[in-house]
């Protein structure tokens, strides 16, 4: 039972971080209609930054701001100077410039911090009062990090002007831009929120799966999957997505199929759901117009 | 006059094909037969994604597919190499058959990620323990290359196995382009731009849309997995850490680089990605994947229709100054 129970709760830590990474999405498609293959690159970016911080004699949490900081600034910028001009293209000029990205940001991570595997300091103490036979003191931390950046995000959308001007340019960017809110730098705000996001994620999962340049390929599929499943409009779907996805996966991987399966199981994930239920559990069912 | 010049220019590009490989040593050679292999598959590619308007990210998956099942059907079934061909293109053609009707219900994005999550799946598959006993788990296949069925000497250099499967793989790449060429350039090509430019019209004017869009994705992954299976042939070796995700994105960059909707474009595509990586690596491992990704968004950019675009346009910007030079005289 004490297995099980250890199992739905690691499935649980590690939804968190699937759901932050799909959360992260989240914040690009409503604003752009765009899905970001260069998520999980950017977040390893990030998280080699706070590496970087941390090894130069910087206290854990003082590096961990500084790289949410960093990381907001870089996706912000990131939108501006690429995303920008290739707003209105089509979607494959968009996938395309997305994959390029992706490549960029993975090499130059290992141009820049090289490819081996470096370990990840954790913030919890090992041995503290938060651990138990059930969770350990990272998952349960960590856990409650991304619950923190959870509520702040909800705190953020309802209640501050900024927010509320966000969601208008979601919604509905002509009637927004008629209001005098500046549509394009909103979609900026979002890529910004999206890479703090992921770094957040990037740097609560790195003490697990250890820092590498393709840390987060596997970590991305999770992420779409917790995406879809919730629906891809739909913020709190995304988590609830997550820790779904989390919780399957460390079942099926501990008691069906085994761990060697496991990206098999985010591909067959995907797919099903894509091809059954597009619209994910909580999605908006959408119409075209011709 | 024109046409002259074109027939001359034709043989000489023919000649030129036949005697390069043995002006090089061996290795420039196995270097040639990957361009080769890959403008095959950078043309699968390319009918699906530039022609049909078909996201695929996971084509790296239908060449590790057509590779191993040439593969096996050398090591396990002791069939020659030739003859393997038809097999992988017959194989991938089902999966990526299988691989379409999904795609069908998944424009742009979707069908993106769905065939990204395809890619980075397939090496695990081909490590799943349960086939080891015909996939050779993590360690692949080791193959033995073919020795060429006749020996002569040309330019004091013996046709080795190297020259010998240069030959072949050409062969086999005229083949496939004739193919495509004679496949797009009639009712079927312009129904499949039609369905690229506008669904909508192209199923008002009578194109089924279910069947086209998936016989392209099935046409496109049978091309690649004969590239896959010519790669294998060639490499003397398979294993499931050579077709990552990356091998995916790199026949994505050479789709980009020849030119979207280009079928010479895909030799140009090829020789990039076969070439550059090579000069990119002296400067640091991870700069062939930096310039790529540069190149990607710079094409974007700067020349969407990529080098075929850029010949195109110089021919056009040539034309009318010729024309009118000679109205003159």
């Amino acid at each position: 039972m004490d297995a099980f129970l250890h199992q739905i709760f690691s499935g649980l830590a590690n939804g968190c971080i699937y759901g932050s990474v799909a959360l992260a999405l989240v914040m690009i498609y409503q604003a752009t209609h765009h899905i970001n293959f260069a998520q999980g690159e950017m977040a390893t970016f990030s998280t080699f930054i706070a590496w970087a911080l941390i090894n130069s004699g910087w206290p854990y949490w003082a590096a961990f701001f500084a790289t949410v900081a960093i990381s907001f600034l870089a996706g912000v910028l990131v939108q501006r100077i690429i995303l920008r001009p290739v707003e209105k293209a089509p979607v494959l000029t968009n996938v395309i410039v997305f994959i390029g990205l992706l490549v960029i940001f993975n090499s130059l991570a290992g141009w820049i911090f090289e490819h081996t595997i470096k370990s990840f300091p954790s913030p919890f103490a090992q041995k503290g009062m938060l651990a138990t036979s059930i969770f350990s003191a990272h998952e349960l931390g960590s856990a409650l990090v991304m619950l923190c950046v959870l509520a702040a995000l909800y705190a953020f959308f309802k209640f501050t002007p900024v927010g509320l001007a966000m969601r208008a340019a979601a919604q509905n960017p002509e009637s927004a831009r008629l209001v005098g809110i500046r549509v394009s730098w909103m979609l900026a705000m979002g890529w910004g929120l999206a890479a703090a996001i992921g770094s957040v994620a990037g740097m609560m999962v790195a003490p697990v799966v250890y820092l590498d340049p393709n840390m987060m390929g596997g970590i991305l599929l999770y992420g779409f999957a917790a995406a879809l499943l919730g629906g891809i409009d739909n913020p709190g779907g995304a988590v609830l997505g997550g820790f779904i996805v989390g919780v399957l996966e460390n079942l099926l991987g501990a008691y069906v199929i085994g761990t060697e399966l496991k990206l098999s199981v985010a591909l067959v994930m995907i797919v099903g759901i894509l091809t059954l239920k597009p619209n994910g559990l909580f999605g908006k069912h959408v119409v075209t117009r011709v | 006059m024109n046409k002259n010049i074109k027939i001359v220019l034709s043989v000489l590009l023919v000649v030129g094909l036949l005697v390069l490989p043995f002006l090089f040593k061996n290795y420039r050679v196995f270097q040639f037969n990957l361009v080769v292999i890959y403008a095959i598959a950078v043309l699968g590619l390319n009918m699906l994604t530039g022609f049909n308007g078909q996201i695929s990210l996971g084509h790296g998956a239908f060449y590790a597919v057509g590779a191993y099942t040439a593969a096996v059907l050398m090591d396990k079934a002791g069939m020659p190499y030739w003859a393997t061909l038809p097999f992988a293109g017959v194989v991938c053609f089902g999966f990526g058959f299988l691989m379409g009707f999904p795609a069908l219900r998944l424009g742009g994005h979707y069908l993106a990620l769905a065939t990204y999550a395809f890619a980075l799946a397939v090496p695990q598959l081909l490590k799943y323990k349960h086939i080891e006993g015909f996939t050779g788990g993590v360690q692949g296949i080791v193959l033995n290359k073919p020795e060429p069925p006749f020996s002569f000497r040309f330019l004091d250099q013996p046709l080795s196995a190297d020259r010998w499967l240069y030959f072949f793989s050409l062969a086999i790449a005229a083949l496939m382009f004739l193919l495509a060429w004679n496949l797009l350039r009639g009712r079927i090509g312009r129904a499949l731009i039609a369905i690229r430019d506008h669904p909508i019209a192209a199923t008002a004017m009578g194109v089924n849309l279910p069947v086209f869009k998936s016989m392209a994705f099935g046409v496109s992954a049978a091309f690649t997995g004969v590239a896959g299976a010519l790669g294998a042939i060639c490499v003397a070796f398979v294993s499931p850490d050579s077709f990552t995700v990356l091998l995916s994105i790199t026949l994505l960059v050479g789709v980009v680089v020849g030119g979207l909707a280009s079928i010479p474009g895909a030799i140009f595509g090829a020789a990039f990605i076969q070439f550059i990586p090579n000069i990119a690596d002296e400067i640091s491992k991870s700069a062939p994947w930096a310039i790529y990704g540069a190149v990607l968004i710079g094409l974007m950019y700067l020349m969407p229709s990529g080098v075929m675009g850029l010949i195109r346009t110089i021919g056009a910007k040539l034309r009318p100054a010729k024309a009118s030079a000679s109205a003159r005289s």
